[in-house]
């Protein structure tokens, strides 16, 4: 193939992302410097950072930071630990192995939507929920999860949908593992922990990177789960940055505020992408 | 006990462990199903029923009430619309990049993924009101075009390891017998990568299908998909679970079990072909 022809080829692909890119993020950077309400259309003109300081000085803005790095810290670790752990259970030759797989990927193909749905209605609701019911079987006092523990709650339910995803990756990692070498070395002697730490760890060591960068992407902006369970609430006890925004856009019709927050949350996004692109982003290419 | 019966008990510990993890893990979803066969004072009662005389009546009923069947065909048609633009746009570029790469192609791939990073909210304003001002929103269109724009970076990802994979000898020899490069690619190249075209479609068909920020913020009745009629189910006026059971099982089973059968490859595609 000649130059031409592969740049004619590469063209499309780079134009479009870039479009994508440039246009809407240019327009958000534009609205997030004009004064921009869809209540009061009449009032306009370059305000210049004030939105930006509007949207930082905002008390739901300290809470919505620390609720987005510890909801993507929590499931990061939950998924990653329980995904390992299962992974390695159902690492055996058992009779019903292929069911047990089935039933423990399935929650990953669930909409977002129904996950959330069904554990705030059968599982979570204070009154008709299944852990209400196991709390009045015990003689507990049944817990209204999403208003008591409205982030781990949250928490709990993106957790659901995603350790089924760290489970599917592990475990087809571990079926290309070694077997002769781990036989060698409990012949020599090396108990479960030994060879954790030494064979299988090492070996996972790319898929454990590859599932902590797609997560990390999907949940930096986590918003359909809090959408339908909390709306962020009660007060911003769940809101992360995603939904504090469109909080401001949709919910309060301040285009231009909402637009700083969208820039806020670019930057931050890109901030992420850096270190993270740099740690495991190499690894991802044959 | 000898080592050997120790071994032996240890291993049943594990199935059984295995066996309890698996059903705390898929009793939602079993439960969800359960649910949508029963009537609506059924799923609540308490103690909640395991044992009932089942009805379909929810499933009509939401056929009825809710056009469930136009969701559907929304769902449908975003999904394969914008798997295919997508695919279109970023098969020939994966190609060149693959088989032809220049010392930028790794920087211009980790570019492309670092968009997928820019999260939707900073641009939701911008895109409504453009798809506003062409008279697009709540159309099939807008989904399409921006379902094949955010998954794009993901499939250029995964097909140019594909591609990649396939030995570059095999290439050289046929160029050596004087092979043309359309030749090239429908006889040589598109047989070898067919499996790898495959999985990453079906990825970004579960991706679409699922995708829920943009269908509720740029649809609504016209060209709503399955996802963003589940999320008008989460009004707080009443409870309509075992409805909401019926539509939720009806959207999540087509993918449920396209996830079952296709394990393998979704593994490839979600891991950009790097974990086999």
């Amino acid at each position: 193939m000649n130059r031409t022809l592969v740049r004619l080829l590469q063209a499309p692909s780079i134009i479009v992302l870039l479009m994508w890119m440039i246009v809407p993020l240019s327009m958000t950077i534009y609205f997030s410097l004009i004064r921009y309400n869809l209540l009061y259309p009449e009032r306009t003109g370059f305000v210049g950072l004030s939105n930006y300081e509007f949207f930082v000085t905002d008390a739901a803005f300290p809470p919505a930071v620390l609720n987005t790095l510890v909801l993507v810290g929590s499931v990061l670790c939950i998924s990653v630990v329980l995904g390992l752990a299962i992974a390695i259970l159902i690492d055996r030759p058992f009779r019903g192995r292929g069911i047990v797989r089935v039933m423990l990927i399935s929650p990953f193909f669930i909409m977002p939507t129904v996950n959330a749905l069904v554990w705030k209605n059968m599982m979570m609701n204070p009154i008709y929920g299944l852990f209400a019911v196991i709390a009045h079987a015990v003689g507990a006092e049944p817990i209204d999860w999403l208003t008591v523990y409205p982030l781990l709650s949250v928490i709990i339910i993106v957790s659901w949908q995603w350790t089924p995803f760290a489970i599917l990756i592990f475990m087809t990692s571990l079926q290309s593992q070694d077997q002769e070498q781990k036989e060698a070395a409990t012949l020599d002697g090396a108990g479960f922990w030994a060879q954790f730490w030494n064979l299988t760890l090492p070996h996972l060591a790319r898929p454990i990177a590859i599932v902590l960068m797609i997560q990390m992407i999907f949940h930096l902006s986590i918003f359909a789960e809090i959408f339908v369970t909390t709306s962020g609430g009660p007060g911003t006890a769940s809101t992360n940055i995603a939904y504090l925004i469109y909080a401001q856009a949709l919910l309060q019709f301040d285009v231009g505020v909402a637009s700083a927050g969208g820039v806020f949350a670019v930057i931050l996004a890109n901030i992420v992408a850096i270190f993270l692109i740099r740690a495991v982003g190499k690894n991802l290419m044959v | 006990m000898t080592d050997k019966q120790i071994l032996e008990w240890k291993n049943r510990f594990a199935v059984a462990g295995a066996w309890l993890v698996a059903i705390l893990f898929f009793f939602p979803i079993f439960w969800m199903v359960l649910t949508s066969f029963k009537t609506e004072l059924q799923a609540i009662a308490i103690p909640p029923l395991l044992v009932f005389e089942p009805t379909l009546d929810n499933y009509t009923l939401i056929q009825e009430r809710t056009d469930y069947t136009q969701y559907a065909w929304s769902s449908v048609v975003t999904s394969l619309g914008g798997t295919a633009l997508a695919m279109l746009i970023a098969i020939p570029s994966a190609y060149a990049m693959a088989f032809s790469p220049t010392r930028r192609t790794k920087d211009i791939l980790l570019w492309m993924l670092s968009t997928k990073m820019l999260p939707a909210v900073g641009v939701l304003l911008p895109i409504y009101l453009l798809s506003q001002k062409l008279g697009l929103l709540d159309t099939k269109i807008v989904l399409v075009v921006i379902y094949a724009l955010i998954n794009l970076p993901i499939i250029m990802m995964i097909l140019f390891n594909y591609f990649r994979e396939i030995p570059k000898e095999i290439l050289e020899a046929s160029r050596m017998d004087g092979t043309s490069t359309w030749n090239e690619i429908t006889q040589i190249v598109m047989p070898l990568a067919w499996g790898g075209i495959a999985s990453t479609a079906l990825l970004s068909v579960v991706l679409c299908w699922n995708e829920a920020f943009w269908a509720i913020n740029l649809t609504s009745s016209e060209a709503g998909t399955l996802a963003a009629l589940v999320a008008s189910f989460s009004s707080p006026e009443g409870l309509f679970w075992s409805k909401l059971s019926a539509v939720a099982t009806l959207a999540c089973a087509p993918i449920v079990v396209f996830g079952w059968l296709c394990q393998k490859q979704l593994v490839q595609g979600l891991t950009f072909g790097a974990v086999k």
